[in-house]
């Protein structure tokens, strides 16, 4: 996995509470077999005039000019900044492959859907709980001529605005397995042991779980 | 000993391993998978070299993008190339890998929610996962059931474990006695309604009250599949003689001594009387109405008695989300729901798509016509097996007679990942359990209901009280 240290990019304020994964990445792409190439679907029912679907390409589509990825220089915003439950609905990982695809790699939002939230970690894309008023705070700025840049640093979990240094929170699990960008399949197998010795265990009280 | 929740006694009877990170290593019993979110795990594993841990663990079925219609063809009849070769994906990743797989043209298919159950897979005090946020259905079983990533399903493959952080703990109690024409359905949406849609994030819910206990099987996964609408991504319900009697004699659950032994670890599924929760909330069921939501969201749902808002009542920052979703919904503020034409109706999806719930619609539809109005009324069954039982009971007549479509299994109309779906602006009452916009097709509109108000409003054409009928 690609490890995540510290990113400086532009906002991308999408001014919306519950969005939910079926609008980040509609279903006619969850049909695609690979993790890459979901970039330009990314907010599609939304972001193009016309339906889209695997096998249109995207050149000969209508973008809608009025939706905010298909303006500048938001459409170069690589921290995407919501609000309540950013990512509720469905599981579909697709959803931040999108995201990330397009070139997003932190969102901040004031709460998350717990799937897309655990799914964010494993494709190292940093997802960032904040208080509302700081989300009030940061749209806000975001608006202004030219928007607003942000470095954000998760070896320190400090957030630079041109005005201040925000604090935020995150799990040491989940930091470390993003700052390190291992393998979590590797570092699970380590456990290997652990986990046969679980299983015979589990074999005696429960036979039939393994029948 | 503390008191315990069922989910804490679910949790401890299968964790493997604290990690100095803080997260916990849980061992899963049962892994289920489908085309549409593991084609990039087994391509990962492949990659890594990898193999899964625990074979029998495991099983595949094809649900989320298959047709519909001319079954009987298999893969070949699978009309959209591009899903096509996913589902084709699917068999191959479960050849090469070895994984149990229930093909399209097998009479078990169907969406994997409801086949798990059906074939005994599920069962009490099992830990469950599927990349599918809809697995908290299987709770209902008292089963630590939660959707996954993809990432997860690879890691879960490898490695029989999920690295994960312990929820909190809520109990949602529902007392009382419903009367006619209120169902699960409507429990479970009156609930998101109230608690809204991140109500239940970080928590594990376990459902509970006499309400609860006098459901069937298949009322209660009706509530626990809507656990993640609520935002939990784990529902859950205790065992007891209906759970019991529910499993035994399924494919795939123990038998003879081995039933003993099970049952004796089953009976211990339930929280203890003292256990603590970090939330509660009660419900009194004996005079809810039947639900129906009026927004894209789940939580924007009320009686079928009651109106769209009126956007100054609402609380400042709640205004914005509503007017955007009246909007879309093609509904002005204040708007009666009882009324409004429907253009298309859906009865299917792992919410509502079992035995209790085609039998309620036949009951109800039974020598009358759908409205000549409506353009398209489909009845998708959940699974294989309750296509067969249905037809067995001459459901599929009445339904047929009635003016409804017949159909084979699958998820069609919940996702429109095939090719039922709704077109731009099209309205749909639908037994699903989602109304974001698009869900059932891009500008389509969605209200959330029971499968007797679906029924209701097939006949009448519109949006209408089940009740007066
Ligand atoms: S029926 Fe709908 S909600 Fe259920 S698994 Fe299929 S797509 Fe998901």
């Amino acid at each position: 996995m690609e490890a995540f240290k510290t990113h400086t990019g532009l906002v991308l304020p999408f001014d919306r509470s519950n969005v939910d994964t079926d609008a980040i990445l509609p279903k006619q792409y969850l049909k695609m077999l690979e993790k890459t190439g979901f970039g330009d679907f990314l907010f599609d029912d939304e972001r193009y005039l016309d339906p889209g679907d695997v096998e249109i390409p995207v050149s000969g589509r209508r973008p809608d000019p009025a939706f905010i990825l298909n303006q500048a220089p938001y459409n170069r915003g690589s921290i995407l900044l919501a609000r309540a439950n950013f990512g509720c609905g469905s599981s579909r990982e697709h959803a931040v492959w999108a995201l990330k695809d397009f070139g997003i790699r932190v969102v901040l939002a004031s709460s998350f859907g717990d799937i897309f939230f655990n799914n964010c970690f494993n494709n190292g894309v940093l997802p960032v709980i904040l208080d509302e008023s700081t989300i009030d705070e940061l749209f806000e700025l975001a608006s202004g001529m030219g928007g607003l840049e942000l470095t954000v640093d998760l070896e320190q979990c400090h957030i630079h605005t041109p005005r201040t240094t925000l604090r935020f929170v995150v799990e040491p699990g989940r930091r470390e397995n993003l700052l390190s960008g291992l393998d979590e399949i590797g570092r699970t197998l380590t456990h290997s042991e652990s986990i046969r010795a679980y299983e015979a265990k589990r074999r005696g009280l429960e036979p039939w779980v393994f029948d | 000993m503390a008191a315990l929740t069922l989910y804490d006694k679910l949790w401890q009877r299968h964790l493997v391993d604290e990690l100095s990170d803080g997260s916990a290593l849980l061992y899963i019993d049962r892994h289920l998978l489908h085309e549409v979110t593991t084609p990039q795990a087994f391509s990962g594993l492949r990659a890594a070299g990898r193999k899964p841990w625990r074979i029998p663990a495991n099983l595949a079925v094809p649900d989320h993008a298959v047709p519909t219609r001319k079954r009987e063809l298999g893969i070949a009849g699978i009309a959209d190339k591009v899903a096509r070769k996913q589902v084709e994906m699917l068999s191959l990743n479960c050849e090469e890998f070895g994984i149990p797989l229930i093909e399209l043209e097998d009479a078990r298919q169907g969406i994997v929610h409801v086949v798990g159950p059906e074939q005994g897979y599920t069962l009490p005090g099992m830990t469950l996962v599927c990349g599918d946020s809809h697995t908290s259905t299987h709770g209902a079983f008292a089963t630590l059931a939660m959707g996954i990533g993809t990432s997860e399903v690879e890691h879960v493959l490898a490695t029989q474990t999920l690295r994960t952080q312990k929820q909190k703990n809520m109990r949602v109690v529902f007392e009382g006695l419903p009367g006619f024409g209120v169902t699960p359905k409507d429990l479970i949406l009156a609930l998101i309604g109230r608690i809204g849609t991140a109500g239940g994030t970080g928590y594990a819910v376990e459902y509970s009250g006499d309400a609860i206990r006098n459901l069937s099987m298949e009322g209660r996964m009706t509530i626990c599949n809507m656990s993640i609408e609520a935002g939990a991504r784990a529902g859950l319900i205790a065992y007891d003689r209906v759970t019991e009697q529910f499993v035994e004699g399924r494919p795939h659950a123990p038998v003879g001594e081995r039933l003993e032994q099970a049952r004796g670890y089953w009976r211990t599924l339930v929280s203890d009387t003292d256990a603590e929760f970090h939330r509660e909330e009660y419900f009194q069921v004996d005079s809810l109405v039947p639900q129906v939501t009026w927004g894209t969201s789940p939580e924007m749902v009320t009686g079928i008695d009651g109106k769209a808002p009126v956007l100054s009542e609402l609380a400042p920052e709640q205004r914005e989300s509503a007017r955007r979703a009246l909007d879309y919904m093609g509904l002005s503020p204040g708007q009666s729901l009882k009324g409004v034409a429907i253009d298309k109706v859906f009865i299917g999806s792992c919410t509502n798509a079992r035995m209790e719930d085609l039998r309620s619609v036949a009951n109800l539809v039974k020598g009358h016509k759908v409205h000549r109005s409506v353009q398209q009324a489909l009845i998708v069954p959940g699974s294989g097996q309750v296509r067969l039982q249905a037809e067995r009971e001459g459901l599929d007549v009445i339904f047929q007679d009635a003016g409804f479509e017949w159909r084979s299994a699958g998820c069609s109309m919940c996702l429109g990942m095939n090719d039922d779906r709704l077109n731009s602006g099209e309205r749909c009452a639908s037994t699903s359990n989602r109304n974001f916009e698009g869900r059932q097709g891009k500008g389509g509109r969605t209200h959330l209901m029971s499968p007797l108000m679906a029924a209701a409003a097939a006949l009448a054409g519109e949006l209408t009280d089940v009740r007066e009928i």
